[in-house]
């Protein structure tokens, strides 16, 4: 029992949101109009966890048996998604108050999805892998379809669900494999014994149905199809939660799976994810151009944006992963800001989400237009912003660990990226105005955009912040 | 207190934040001026307050690093946001922030009712704040940014006053001349980068003390110092305006006199100056380099004071003084006498920024009249203003015990010591020119009768600027006496201070670190007569005698006409430089190679990559069957690859 208590204690901040998230069901089942209240316990119980995060942050170790990584790599990762669940609350309230999705199981439904992302992103054990990816996935094709009236909304929750469940397959056959190679489920047993395992072909069969399941989650070329269907249909801001923290969490896993734990350097492995990088570099940001819909170029880059964050796996170790990490920071800050704008321009019944609607926003709403080019120069990875240093990081990992060729194409990519990001900023500063109709500024939301706008600044200019923790993290 | 020092920095931030988002808004310049005025005179407190404190150290202990954080860090290259806190870099500060201060004080007197007012300050602190930048640095690429951020200020000081016409070769606006000053200068920049790029390849670091450290064990002559060096002193032509550079300096007086004072006399202009001291380790491995200084040095002294005898525009003097005073400094420099050199900055900044608030305070009396032709008898008029010029002249001639003479006669006693009799014959005859420069000025100015129309009414100006100028005469009279010869105090003050910074170079020079007494004396005496000949000249041609003038005019037309016109640099640099750059970029670079090529090529492969676009979005049917397909198929590629490849 004690050590059971330890354990959880250890684990607190995905501890408390799990009470913080049942919690919020107990409430709601007896207070059926309370959402405002569901609202704030929402916003209270992620600031507890993000303290809790904090506090945790230098009791590193494993916890349960070895099944959950606890403190510092952990710990930071229990922010990054806490972060990205408030921001998604602050953006959320006022989309589906306007959209009509307002219910209050909404609450809970995110905490539960974070909840996933936390376990799979620390998880030690690939049973708890495969837990952690399942809790967040199965949440997030429930959050998928929330607009239930809306037919894409539907059609977006039921793709994702039917590809979803077809990559789980092999996810959990990879597992299985895995276990069969070498006799036990846990990362940490396994890298013990990484020598002999090397050349065993079933487990290398395993770690390729494993690197596909995570594939799919990270939206890889060509496991990427489903992408432009749900994000595009799923309310917005499911899509920012989706394109954030379910990417950041399956690279999360990714990163700690293959590059820590594992270390598959100069294998076979390497070549594929060389191979998936590129591939979603150059199909990502090549078929972004062609889009008209905002949601749809915003599916096409997060694409893209998989694909440079491969790279980091590519070249692994410490440098690898810490820009990893650094990108995930700097895109969930960046994409959070761009479908947070999207947000609050979008009508009801799916109205103004064309690229063009946005002509001459920077004269009715200077303010949004503003935020909107930030974020924008951010995703194209221009200085001073987040953007830039992610994908520098990346690219200076690529050519110290010998794969110069590897940030040449990524260099290349993110130039052609350049063009449908501009085209947005463009279109708001350039082009006439559609209408003269102004899009309302709600409180929260701008609260959560001038956040986000403030991280990218910070870490654009001080990114040393950041990136020196990650460094000293493994 | 030196952890403290941070805060020198800071408050020109404050100020400079808090006036130019809010000044705008403030109606009321006196707040606007002295907040300005205060964020500077605080950090020269705080400065003063660090010098007393290392003033009770071991002169090896007076240096201290005060880190800020982590500037930029990858993979071996890491620069820190950090400040060195030693002798030079504070002496510098408190130059910067003295003089700085005064000059804030009298521009809000100057820029009076000026629309720009608010704006005007909201510069001048962003130029502090750069400027400390630039001297406190603990290592190159913060330098660097002070740098480029001083330069940045000058640019839009020169254009402050925007839609004011400013003649000049090819140049109409103030804006032309800001143009000119940037471009120039980034001449000078970019040898100041390509300069540490080659640091940063030598030493693997761009830290002053790692460098310097390093460096200490290398054997003079080295070649790679010798680009490195080389290039930093292109740098250093162009900020602190040296042959072949310095064609920008006179045409930067476009800008508000105060601006002149501060950035293109006393401070800016001598980050160069400073830049060689605070590098002088490499400077004293590369003879070479040392030798090319001291030419430079003594050719701009030379040539930019030839210039200053027949110029009328009371700033265009001064201009042209300012870059033949910077001439001297760098011939010190390049014979090794580098705690001189700084000498001479500091009190150059005293006498030369008293000098330029004294004109400005003319120009502000005579209504924007600036041509000394159309001025005369305003000594009876403003007092205050004639004394302290006058007492700033007799400084910059060089008459004893006047600041000016310690340091210039020093410089011209170790140009001879140290270097050869040529670059003395030099140095003397340019102080001969600048007593006599001086004093035609003087005499125009303020002597003689009144040559001005009667629509003007000249006044005294407000005690806002009057001050300043009273507090820089005085240091301008007395400042020189930090830095009295070792023959007559027991050592030199001012060089014992500095020894910390400056010995490492003096040990590699090993220069004989007594010269003979007598004749150290015995040149001091000549320059004495070399001052008191100019001075007299000067005041007897410009008071009684101007029929010798006319009459020089007339026998060397020739000679008169090409100092007037500045040896026609500007126009030789418009014909072979400028104009052939202007034209090729019309009509090749941009018409043939730029429409034609490149965007050839862009637009072509932007038109390739749409057309991909539009074939690849197919795949996205909207069928999941197909998708189900495409990602089996994926895998089965996976798979195979990792098996079979």
């Amino acid at each position: 029992m004690n050590n059971v208590l330890s354990d959880l204690s250890a684990t607190a901040p995905i501890t408390a949101t799990v009470i913080v998230s049942l919690l919020l069901v107990v409430v709601h089942s007896f207070t059926r109009e309370f959402k405002t209240g569901l609202y704030w316990m929402t916003l209270g119980g992620i600031l507890i966890g993000i303290y809790l995060g904090v506090v945790t942050f230098h009791h590193t170790g494993y916890a349960f048996n070895n099944m959950l990584m606890i403190g510092g790599f952990a710990s930071l990762m229990d922010i990054f998604f806490l972060s990205a669940a408030g921001f998604t609350i602050l953006l959320s309230r006022p989309y589906l108050e306007r959209t009509g999705g307002h219910y209050g199981e909404y609450y809970p439904m995110i905490l539960f999805a974070t909840i996933g992302m936390m376990t799979l992103a620390t998880a030690t054990d690939l049973i708890m892998t495969f837990v952690g990816l399942e809790v967040m996935s199965v949440t997030l094709y429930v959050l998928a379809g929330w607009t239930r009236k809306v037919k894409e909304s539907n059609e977006a929750a039921l793709k994702y669900f039917l590809l979803g469940a077809f990559a789980t397959g092999f996810l959990l056959y990879g597992i299985a494999l895995i276990y069969g190679a070498s006799g036990t489920t846990n990362l940490v047993g396994i890298s013990e014994n990484m020598e002999a395992l090397k050349g065993n072909v079933i487990f290398i069969a395993g770690c390729g149905l494993l690197l596909i399941g995570l594939a799919f989650k990270v939206a890889a070329v060509p496991f990427h199809l489903w992408v432009p269907d749900v994000y595009d249909g799923s309310p917005t801001s499911v899509s920012a939660f989706m394109s954030t923290g379910a990417k950041g969490a399956a690279f999360a896993a990714l990163a700690l799976i293959f590059s820590v734990k594992f270390q598959f350097m100069d294998s076979q492995v390497n070549i594929v994810i060389a191979l998936l990088a590129v591939i979603s570099m150059v199909l990502g940001n090549v078929v972004a151009i062609a889009q008209t819909s905002i949601k749809r170029m915003l599916a096409y880059s997060s694409i893209a944006h998989a694909g440079y964050m491969l790279i980091g796996m590519v070249a692994g170790t410490e440098i690898g992963v810490s820009a990893i990490l650094f990108y995930i920071v700097a895109y969930m800050l960046t994409n959070l800001g761009a479908f947070g704008v999207v947000s609050i321009f979008e009508k009801e019944n799916r109205k103004n989400l064309e690229i063009e609607d946005y002509a001459g926003l920077a004269r009715r709403r200077p303010v949004l237009a503003a935020l909107m080019a930030v974020f924008m120069f951010s995703l194209a990875g221009i200085p001073p912003l987040a953007g830039f240093f992610g994908k520098y990081y990346l690219f200076l990992a690529a050519v110290e660990s010998g794969y110069t060729w590897l940030a040449i194409v990524g260099v290349a990519a993110s130039l052609v990226s350049v063009y449908y990001y501009l085209r947005v900023v463009v279109v708001m500063y350039f082009h006439d105005q559609s209408s003269e109709e102004l899009v309302l500024l709600p409180a929260s939301s701008m609260v959560s955009l001038g956040l986000s706008a403030a991280g990218i600044f910070l870490f654009g200019v001080l990114p040393s912040l950041l990136i020196n923790t990650f460094r000293n993290l493994f | 207190m030196h952890e403290y020092a941070f805060l020198i920095i800071l408050f020109p931030l404050l100020g400079f934040l808090f006036n130019g988002l809010l000044g705008r808004f403030i109606k009321s310049e006196k707040l606007v001026g002295a907040i300005g005025s205060a964020a500077v005179g605080l950090s020269f407190l705080v400065g003063a307050g660090i010098f007393i404190e290392l003033l009770g150290y071991d002169p090896e202990a007076r240096s201290f690093m005060v880190p800020i954080f982590d500037w930029i860090s990858t993979g071996s290259f890491h620069v820190q946001i950090a400040y060195q806190v030693d002798p030079l870099s504070l002496l510098m500060v408190l130059i910067v922030t003295g003089v700085g201060f005064l000059i804030h004080v009298y521009s809000i007197g100057y820029m009076h009712g000026d629309r720009g007012f608010w704006r005007f300050f909201t510069y001048l602190n962003l130029f502090i704040f750069a400027m400390l930048n630039l001297v406190l640095a603990d290592n190159f690429l913060l330098m660097f940014l002070g740098w480029e951020g001083v330069g940045l200020c000058s640019y839009l000081l020169i254009g402050f006053w925007y839609d004011k016409k400013f003649p000049g070769v090819s140049i109409t606006w103030t804006g032309d001349a800001g143009n000119k000053a940037f471009i120039v200068n980034r001449i000078g920049d970019f040898g100041f980068m390509l300069a540490m790029f080659l640091i940063f390849k030598e030493f693997g670091s761009l830290h002053f003390n790692t460098v310097f450290d390093a460096a200490q064990n290398y054997t003079p002559g080295y070649e790679p110092i010798f680009w490195i060096t080389l290039l930093l002193f292109v740098g250093a032509t162009g900020k602190s305006a040296q042959i072949p550079l310095f064609v920008w300096l006179p045409d930067a007086m476009a800008g508000p006199t105060p601006v002149s004072a501060l950035i293109h006399a006393a401070t800016m202009v001598t980050a160069g100056v400073y830049m060689v001291a605070r590098c002088s380790v490499l400077f004293a491995l590369s003879p070479d380099t040392m030798i090319i200084i001291a030419v430079i040095g003594a050719l701009t002294a030379i040539v930019a004071a030839s210039i200053g005898l027949v110029q009328n525009d009371i700033k265009k003097v001064l201009a042209y003084s300012t870059v033949s005073q910077l001439g001297y400094m760098f011939m010190a420099m390049g014979v090794g006498a580098f705690a001189v050199g700084i000498f001479h900055v500091m009190t150059h900044a005293f006498f030369k920024a008293c000098l330029f608030l004294g004109s400005g305070s003319v120009i502000h009396a005579m209504h924007e009249e600036q041509d000394i032709r159309h001025m005369g008898g305003l000594k009876r008029v403003m007092p205050i203003t004639y004394w302290t010029f006058l007492i700033s002249s007799f400084a910059i001639a060089g008459f004893p015990p006047l600041s000016g003479f310690f340091s210039k006669d020093e410089i011209l006693w170790r140009s001879f010591a140290d270097g050869s009799l040529l670059l003395w014959l030099i140095g003397a005859t340019a102080a001969l020119f600048t007593a006599f420069y001086m004093f035609r000025m003087v005499s125009l100015t303020f002597e003689g009768k009144p040559r001005w129309g009667p629509d003007k009414h000249p006044h005294e100006s407000p005690s806002t600027m009057t001050i300043p100028l009273i507090i820089l005469a005085g240091l301008a009279a007395v400042g020189g006496f930090v830095g009295m010869p070792a023959f007559i105090t027991e050592h030199n003050p001012f060089e014992s201070w500095l020894a910390p910074v400056l010995d490492p170079a003096a040990r590699i020079l090993a220069l004989p670190a007594h010269h003979e007494t007598g004749l150290e004396i015995g040149l001091m005496l000549i320059s004495v007569v070399v001052a008191i000949v100019g001075w007299y000249m000067g005041r007897t041609i410009y008071t009684r005698r101007f029929d010798i003038a006319d009459r020089f005019v007339q026998s060397y037309r020739w000679l008169y006409s090409l100092l007037l016109n500045k040896y026609y640099v500007d126009e030789a640099y418009h014909t072979a430089i400028v104009d052939p750059v202007v034209k090729g970029s019309e009509k090749f670079l941009w018409l043939t190679f730029d429409v034609g090529v490149i965007d050839g090529i862009v637009n072509g492969s932007a038109k390739m990559t749409r057309a991909l676009a539009d074939v690849l979005k197919r795949i996205q049917t909207g069928v999941v069957q197909n998708y189900a397909a495409i990602i089996f198929f994926g895998i089965l590629c996976i798979l195979g690859l990792l098996f079979l490849g």
